[in-house]
């Protein structure tokens, strides 16, 4: 069957159910189009296992970082209800107030989160304070009928969603015949908390988790987005009604707490009673992110600095997303594992290890043709050489040591990496960075320590004050005990014991470094050449022996830092069999992220040779 | 500082731009126009190559920095994309209209510095002038340049390449002339003007504070050069000289084809680099099992890059989706929607076998979600041949349709033509979308796409009217046919008269009752309303409220149909 006609532009095709066969599977096109065969099922069950892990960690994450903000919310909540069940007892001055409790949350410009944190909200919503909760967005709600119809139909629903366990089709009616209006509303919440009333002997869930006659909450995802008239409608009814229901609105805000009173005129926001809540920042939320995801050896894939700084470029210069950002990493984790036949051995250690006794003899041969691993054969002697490029059972053992020397590596880099970050992020204008992503990412591109940031950040360090350089200490002893690197017991020891001397030097502030005065000396030489040379030394000992022992103990932990970041911090493509858990195809990210069409029509046009490879061109 | 004293130097160098310069540049671009016409009018025409070539360079160098720059900002490093378009931003949107920016206002106000020469427009009034034979005024001239570019060594630039070309200058030099010349004649109503522009040019002094790049005497010469530039705004936009070609269709001596002959003629014309587009493809075949994958894992995909793309994803629809529900829309349909009509009705009347109709397509959408969210049996593959086009283009249909591909079962893959079509989606829509993006330049001609389309190398024959014309009338009784015959011929005779507002009802009754064609208005009425009902005429209330009746097809139509009609009888 042809898709050209010229009377439809829709074509719908089925397959006859007898041919229709059990659809593919995922893990069958991960199969056909991955560029090796080798292990292709124990990749993409790796993959999927990693993809999952990433998921729910993310989400934990995020959870943790809302808990605060859904904190003050639901504290907000109950305490709006509270004054709602004070005027219920008190029938007279019931309909004199008349302003809606409001929370304007401010969630940021980053649109794509929103949806994200708003379910999470409604969830916590639902478990701890009302099963009355209706989500609004504005591309729903064209004009308050719309809003009112939407209104009723999620309230209506969650209600019967509650109560399905026992009524099975109690009024299912369809929505679209109930007058929607607010009397409607207030008869149907009337009925609804009767009956949880009535229920509650008999069923304790709806008494334990929500409280009597929950408060009916409505929230505007895009407060931004809908338009003046509606919103001022609903305000100004539900106004009317607020004494005969509690209801709370809540604003989700993209711009700022400012966009309420340009929205609404004063005659109308006064009805409401507005606190306002702002969620964590995008920034913040990103550094978490890639504080636990990217930073810890919890995962196996790494990223390589080019891949990073193509994240974070995304992130900072289109959208500040931190879903896309995760986005963005989830396709770095099925890139890798499809292209990269190695990939298999991208996963814990000791599994690793299991899986490389088992590789065929082609992917020994794709481990030979890593460079990495090619410059590592070049630095061994003869014998071994030949045994690593011949026999499969040398080369598996090797292997076995290096992943194991990279997953050490791995588990001292993050530890230092902070050790340095503490150091660095405290120094006036940041030379290498503000943010632990921009060390990790000057420390993946080269040698740290061969960069004029570090050489300047040094020097800056070596001005430090003692409290600063105490405080300092004592966080990098924190981090150093709590991360689970094996080597670290004698850091630890050394910094240690560089904290108890900055405490004997302050015991001994007075003492002074006495030294033979050089002058006497001076008075002895006669030559004028060892004259010259005595001066000279003089100029240079002066500049020294000005160093007070704080000073010198400072040189000294500088230095000491100093040493560790050159041994730790080696970038990782330095290291063996970096190919295997470091996805580095920055291009494939950006082209598929981050694409530029206008570009790509612009090369077609004035350079074809670019795609057409013809001489002629 | 030019691009060859970089290249010498090895080295890339990052300009610093003072701000009196930024603010030249941006308010330069005005002046360009009448400056160029200015230009071809230079009696002394090999300057005015060097003059180029230094343009040339400086431009090139502007390229380079804002290369640096893009480079800078990271988005596009130093690793170029795979197929090797590796083209920084300011390049791209520039096209094919090159930023003369305040290059052209430098060398204008640096002819200025010479007014005795270049205020002389004819070279016919200045014999001693063109008695030089272009030799001579070559030595003449390169000897200025030389003492010029040794003034320019410390204070600004030194164009290497100009040096290079004074050896090879004198055949480049005569060509040039005879160039100039030419432009001359084209140009002569707009020297006028030019002459009188030129006259209100900067003087020298301040000539040479434009000439040189960030200097400190440009601070001060600001206010006065912002005099001038208010001037040379209001010149520019004074001038009628229009810089786009007027090379038209219209100026083709060979007739336009109707629509048959052109197809014919493409048919037969061979693609051109067919086995390098062929081989192209292939490449693009060989990541279908890969768009598989990433559909199945949540993401949908956009395709984009020149030529059509229709081939290749119908290809794709063949080799993968032959097992599996899927649903082929073609957005360049004219009348193709998302709305109630198109892609939504397919969905639930031959995908999920609903019966029913839906009050909007919010609620046909919801029901969808639904369906889908219940049944994780479901799957959908959706192919839209251009995402993009006129009917898809509106944000509710994009909307709609990224709702749709939000859902986890249904796998959209979608291509996209239009230079701007990414502007279609905001951040929340792009997430919907979930994209991922694969260039696929296939450089194959969009027949299938154009195909509802006018072409404007075909002529507009309006064959489609005569024969829709014929057609209904043939059906119709003599009578009829006579009452339409009529009309046409009244039409045709007041075809010279532009404000011909149609036959009057009453007019017309008393003619057809003259022909003996009607007995009654009532008779011509109904005839009317049938020629209405197949748009064959138009009926317009005139001013005075008299019904006035046309037959809006083009004249040449018209005629056609009554020398054929002519011919029946």
């Amino acid at each position: 069957m042809s898709t050209r006609s010229l009377s439809k532009g829709c074509f719908v095709f089925k397959p006859s159910p007898k041919k229709r066969k059990v659809s593919r599977t995922t893990a069958y096109y991960f199969r056909e189009g991955s560029s090796d065969l080798e292990d292709s099922e124990l990749r993409f069950a790796t993959c999927q296992s990693l993809q999952k892990q990433v998921k729910s960690e993310t989400e934990q994450i995020e959870e943790e970082l809302n808990e605060q903000l859904f904190d003050n919310l639901v504290s907000f909540l109950r305490r709006s209800h509270s004054a709602f069940q004070e005027k219920k007892t008190e029938w007279t001055c019931r309909t004199k107030s008349r302003e809606i409790p409001t929370a304007a949350l401010v969630l940021g410009v980053n649109v794509t989160d929103h949806d994200f944190t708003f379910r999470s909200l409604s969830e916590v919503l639902q478990n701890n304070v009302t099963p009355y909760i209706a989500l609004l967005e504005a591309k729903d709600c064209p004009g308050i009928k719309n809003l009112m119809q939407k209104l009723l139909g999620q309230l209506m629903n969650c209600c019967i969603d509650v109560d399905s366990s026992e009524e099975e089709d109690y009024e299912h009616v369809s929505r679209s015949r109930v007058r929607c209006s607010m009397t409607t509303l207030i008869n149907w919440y009337e009925s609804a908390t009767k009956r949880t009333d009535s229920e509650t002997p008999g069923k304790k869930r709806t008494s334990s988790r929500h409280w009597q006659s929950p408060p009916v909450v409505v929230i505007f995802k895009d407060m931004e987005s809908f338009t003046t008239k509606v919103l001022q409608d609903f305000v100004v009814i539900s106004s009317q009604h607020i004494g005969e229901f509690p209801l709370v609105l809540i604003f989700g805000i993209a711009t700022s707490p400012m966009i309420i009173h340009s929205l609404l005129p004063h005659s109308v926001s006064s009805l409401l009673c507005i606190e306002l809540f702002q969620s964590l920042s995008c920034k913040d939320h990103l550094s978490t992110i890639i504080d636990k995801i990217l930073l810890t050896t919890q995962f196996p894939l790494k990223l390589s600095e080019k891949v990073l700084q193509v994240l974070i470029n995304i992130f900072l210069y289109h959208d500040f997303s931190v879903q896309n950002f995760i986005k963005g990493f989830q396709l770095c984790i099925v890139e890798h594992f499809h292209s990269n036949p190695l990939s298999v051995l991208c996963c814990q250690l000791e599994e690793a290890k299991r899986r490389v006794n088992s590789l065929s003899h082609n992917q020994c041969e794709n481990v030979r043709r890593l460079p990495s691993f090619r410059r590592y054969v070049e630095s061994q002697v003869s014998e071994k050489q030949i045994a690593l490029l011949t026999v499969d059972s040398s080369l598996k053992e090797a292997v076995q040591k290096l992943l194991e020397d990279l997953n050490v590596y791995h588990e001292n880099y993050f530890p230092i990496l902070r050790c340095l970050h503490v150091f660095t992020s405290s120094l006036p204008k940041y030379p290498l960075g503000k943010q632990i992503r921009e060390l990790h990412c000057a420390c993946l591109e080269n040698r740290v320590w061969e960069t004029e940031e570090y050489e300047s950040s040094l020097q800056l360090a070596r001005m430090l004050n003692k409290s600063d350089l105490v405080t300092m200490l004592q966080k990098c002893v924190e981090i150093l005990v709590s991360s689970p690197g094996r080597e670290f017991d004698e850091i630890v020891e050394k910094l240690k014991e560089f904290l108890t001397q900055f405490q004997k030097l302050e015991e001994a502030y007075q003492e002074r470094d006495e030294s033979i005065s050089p002058q006497k000396e001076l008075q002895k030489k006669t030559n004028l050449y060892h004259l010259q040379k005595t001066l000279l030394e003089l100029k240079e000992s002066r500049r020294s022996k000005k160093l007070t022992k704080f000073e010198m103990l400072r040189f000294e932990v500088v230095d000491y830092i100093d040493s560790l970041v050159r041994h730790y911090l080696v970038p990782a493509d330095h290291k063996t069999l970096h190919e295997i858990v470091y996805f580095n195809t920055a291009s494939v990210l950006r082209e598929h992220l981050n694409a530029a069409p206008r570009i790509a029509l612009h090369t077609a046009l004035n350079n074809p040779y670019s795609y057409l490879k013809s001489e002629v061109l | 500082m030019s691009l060859a004293e970089c290249r010498s130097a090895g080295a890339l160098e990052v300009k610093f731009v003072p701000d009196e310069d930024v603010l030249r540049h941006i308010a330069d671009d005005a002046g360009i126009k009448v400056q160029k016409g200015k230009n071809q009018l230079i009696a002394n025409p090999k300057r005015f190559v060097k003059k180029l070539e230094a343009i040339s360079d400086d431009e090139a160098q502007e390229v380079l920095e804002e290369k640096s720059y893009v480079a800078v900002l990271g988005v596009c490093g130093e690793e170029s994309m795979t197929n090797g378009s590796s083209v920084g931003g300011g390049e791209v949107y520039t096209f094919q209209t090159p930023k003369r920016s305040n290059k052209m206002a430098e060398l204008a106000s640096e002819l200025a510095q010479t007014p005795g020469q270049s205020a002389v427009p004819d070279p016919s009034k200045c014999p001693e002038k063109t008695a030089k034979t272009p030799q001579s005024s070559k030595r003449s001239s390169s000897s200025q340049v030389q003492q010029k570019t040794k003034k320019n060594e410390f204070v600004s630039t030194t164009p290497y390449r100009l040096r290079k070309r004074l050896a090879d200058a004198q055949l480049e030099s005569e060509s040039e002339y005879s160039a100039s010349c030419s432009e001359e004649e084209e140009g002569e109503e707009a020297q006028k003007e030019v002459s009188t522009v030129l006259s209100h040019q900067k003087t020298p002094a301040k000539t040479k504070a434009v000439s040189t790049p960030p200097s400190r005497k440009t601070l001060t010469k600001k206010k006065d050069n912002m005099n001038d530039l208010v001037e040379e705004y209001f010149e520019a936009h004074s001038s009628s000289k229009v810089l786009t070609s007027d090379r038209t269709l219209q100026k083709l001596r060979r007739k336009r084809l109707n629509q048959q002959t052109l197809h014919d003629l493409l048919q037969k014309s061979p693609l051109a680099y067919a086995a390098e587009i062929k081989e192209l493809n292939q490449q693009y075949e060989s990541l279908f099992s890969k768009w598989m994958l990433q559909l199945h894992l949540g993401f949908n995909i956009v395709l984009y890059g020149l030529g059509s793309k229709h081939d290749l994803l119908e290809k794709f629809r063949t080799s993968m989706l032959q097992d599996c529900v899927h649903l082929v829309v073609n957005g360049y349909f004219p009348s193709i929607t998302v709305k109630s009509v198109s892609v939504l009705n397919s969905i639930t009347e031959e995908v999920l076998d609903h019966i029913g109709t839906f009050r909007s397509p919010l609620d046909q959408l919801e029901f969808i979600m639904k369906r889908f969210k219940e049944d994780s049996s479901l799957e959908l593959y959706v192919l839209i041949h251009n995402l993009d086009s006129q009917m898809l283009r509106g944000e509710r249909s994009q909307q709609i349709l990224a709702q749709l591909s939000s859902l986890p079962s249904i796998y959209l893959i979608a291509s996209i033509d239009h230079i701007n079509a990414p502007l279609m989606w905001d951040q929340a829509k792009q997430s919907l979308y979930n994209w991922l993006w694969y260039e696929t330049t296939t450089f194959s001609p969009y027949v299938e796409e154009t195909s509802y389309e006018n072409s404007l190398l075909v002529q507009q024959s309006g064959s489609l009217a005569l024969s829709s014309l014929t057609h209904v009338l043939r059906s119709l009784t003599p009578n009829a046919r006579g009452i339409f015959r009529l009309l046409a011929q009244y039409q045709l005779e007041n075809k010279d008269n532009a404000s011909y507002p149609g036959l009057s009802f009453q007019d017309f009754y008393q003619q057809c009752r003259e022909a003996f064609l009607v007995n009654s208005d009532l008779t011509l009425r109904a005839q009317l309303t049938e020629f209405r009902d197949h748009k064959l005429i138009r009926t317009k209330r005139g001013a005075d409220g008299v019904e006035y009746l046309l037959i809006p097809v083009d004249d040449s139509t018209l005629s056609d149909f009554l020398e054929k009609e002519d011919e029946d009888i």
